[in-house]
């Protein structure tokens, strides 16, 4: 029997690496792979949740956290082709023309 | 180690063997048969009326020498072709293939024949198929060539663009059965109507059926929808730069994707291992001869029509199919209300 | 005891393949190691009675996203010595930095699971106390996701109806006497 402790340090750990992947990659699909990994830290979480509490609630809104997860990925995706098309780079650095 | 485990677990290795051997078998019934269609015999030298002929052509391939091309990406090039047998064999894993026997009173509680019994087979089956694209679409970029690339790319996106319309003729099957699971949709059909019309959901889902046999044809990248394979013939396909064993990978890979496709197709519209005639334990025997039936239309399609052009194909998925789908799902949903209402 | 084994598995083939996926150069393997990190992820949530959850994971985020990103990556082939040098050239990698927040982040991770592994109602065990009979339900799931939850789920389909449109008009190719003369670099 694993406790419930368990799957919420997994998680914790596994969000933690998201966020590391955000602050420290310098390539915009990476920046992009790194928020899924924190999406699915936090459905690991309510999912282990629903369990404990035998409700489905947590499960429904993993399914929408899939889905939105779904369709950002794919606006998020075409936003970078468009900037690709623009500056030949997936740089964040290379976009920094608004800085004062 | 009790019985029963050992039962499963040979059943386990017979489903296995059994695959590999259908993937070979496929091989020759795809030359006989396009030979006789082309009035002409096909192999008929090696073994009796060529039965061995594709016993000669895996030595001949397992002989050949394994060329990696120098800019290809070392790990992804071989992963390429590993993903794409692996997810072939775990789809029919999903497969129930019989019914629940006791093996004439060997065993104490009937096992039920196939590898594994989920609840949710379905929808394990069709994700298995889906991660099928990783491995042609793999080929493609690991291969480091233009025109692999571009094979793969085309093969990959025609495949997402099919799966849509295959899940939703699905969809629809799952509506009539009320379970996920592949067991209960086949024991579902049990029985006949009037006596002699087998209760079969290809009766009911007529227009499903077509639906779901068109896209398992495109899914399995198979004439009339082959154009990323058959570009092969005209420039190169996403299988180019392979050699020897794992060349050999993709279309056995190919020919296992057409017996699942087959396999799911008997029993979720045809009735699966329901049959008149013979005993529930030899069921299986019905079942053969439904996926025979099957690819024997999958050969026949193949060598008669001419193939569609890549973008006619991506037009009739997404402007004809998938919209013929979701109103068959519609439909159908609608007289499930009502009839059960 | 062997689902403790199995859950350690998971979860180590998890949180490894996630680290790999942010430490290694290339975006190709990144993109490979997610898939491998998800497929552990879709074991967990078996073994926490979740199996359409299990499966949707496969389905959405292993088979339809991630051939998204490998799309993209593929087709936005950048080159591993300049991805590789960028990430070198980041300001926050100097050594300083880097031990300090490194150190932070060990800190924090001692005392979160310090504090998850004292506290109370969270230390029994996951599955110890309700019957996994409506968790694992999905015609239950099903029912509540069309009665409870259906303006969210309407709301959603919505959601994905304008991200098709926005995905297709936001990476068009412009037409035009602006638009450059070099070929197209896709299929």
């Amino acid at each position: 029997m694993i406790p419930l402790s368990h799957y919420l340090i997994v998680s914790a750990l596994i969000f933690a690496i998201g966020t590391a992947g955000v602050f420290l990659r310098r390539n915009l699909i990476t920046i992009l792979l790194s928020i899924e990994i924190m999406l699915n830290a936090v459905n690991l979480t309510f999912v282990a949740f629903a369990r404990q509490s035998g409700s489905l609630d947590g499960q429904i809104i993993v399914l929408f956290v899939m889905a939105v997860a779904a369709a950002e990925a794919a606006v998020g995706l075409a936003i970078v082709i468009g900037l690709y098309r623009h500056r030949e780079s997936l740089n964040p650095d290379a976009f920094a023309s608004l800085k004062w | 180690m009790e019985l029963r485990f050992l039962v499963q677990l040979g059943i386990i290795g017979f489903t296995f063997f059994m695959l590999i051997n259908a993937s070979a078998l496929l091989v020759l019934a795809e030359r006989k048969i396009m030979g006789f269609m082309q009035q002409r015999y096909g192999p008929y030298l090696v073994g009796p009326h060529g039965l061995l002929q594709p016993l000669a052509d895996i030595i001949k391939l397992l002989m050949k020498e394994e060329l990696r091309p120098k800019g290809a990406d070392k790990w992804l090039f071989t992963l390429a072709p590993v993903l794409s047998i692996t997810a072939a064999f775990a789809a029919f894993a999903a497969v129930p293939w019989g019914a629940q026997t006791t093996f004439f009173g060997l065993l104490d509680d009937p096992v039920s024949l196939g590898v594994a019994d989920i609840n949710v087979g379905i929808l394990v089956i069709f994700a298995t198929t889906s991660m099928g694209v990783y491995g042609i679409v793999l080929a493609g970029w690991s291969s480091n060539s233009k025109y692999s690339l571009f094979g793969g790319l085309r093969a990959s996106a025609q495949m997402i663009s099919y799966e849509l319309s295959y899940a939703t003729a699905l969809s629809a099957v799952i509506l009539l059965a009320g379970s996920l699971s592949l067991r209960e949709v086949v024991d579902g059909q049990a029985g006949t109507w009037f006596g002699f019309i087998p209760s079969w959901y290809v009766f009911l889902q007529p227009v499903g059926f077509i639906i779901y046999m068109i896209a398992g044809v495109a899914e399995t990248n198979r004439a009339p929808f082959d154009f990323p394979e058959a570009e092969q013939e005209l420039v190169a396909g996403y299988n180019t730069e392979y050699s020897s064993v794992r060349f050999a990978l993709f279309p056995q890979a190919e020919y296992i994707n057409m017996t699942t496709m087959s396999a799911v197709g008997a029993d979720l519209y045809l009735g699966g291992w329901h049959g008149p005639f013979l005993p529930p334990e030899y069921g299986w025997i019905w079942f053969l001869l439904k996926i025979g039936a099957i690819l024997f239309m999958y050969i026949w399609v193949r060598w008669t029509v001419p193939r569609y052009r890549y973008d006619q194909l991506m037009q009739f998925g997404w402007k004809w199919l998938f919209p013929a789908a979701v109103l068959n799902l519609i439909v159908t949903a609608a007289l499930v209300l009502y009839f059960n209402a | 005891m062997p689902e403790t084994l199995i859950f350690y598995v998971l979860s180590g083939l998890a949180i490894g393949a996630s680290a790999l996926v942010i430490g290694q150069p290339n975006p190709m393997y990144s993109v490979m190691m997610l898939i491998a990190s998800f497929g552990a992820l879709a074991g967990m949530y078996i073994q926490l009675d979740a199996p359409f959850i299990a499966v949707a994971q496969i389905i959405i985020y292993a088979g339809a996203i991630m051939v998204l990103f490998l799309f993209v990556v593929m087709l936005l082939n950048a080159a591993q010595e300049d991805a590789a040098e960028w990430d070198r050239s980041h300001p926050l990698r100097q050594p300083a930095i880097a031990r300090f927040g490194g150190l932070l982040a060990l800190l924090l991770v001692v005392q979160l699971a310090w504090a998850l592994l004292r506290a109370g109602g969270l230390g029994g065990p996951v599955a110890g106390q309700v019957d996994a009979g409506v968790v694992s339900s999905v015609r239950e799931l099903g029912r509540v996701l069309f009665t409870d939850y259906v303006f969210a789920f309407e709301a959603t389909s919505i959601l994905i109806l304008v991200a098709m449109v926005g995905a297709v008009v936001l990476a068009r190719r412009e037409e035009g006497p602006t638009s450059s003369s070099k070929e197209g670099s896709g299929p």
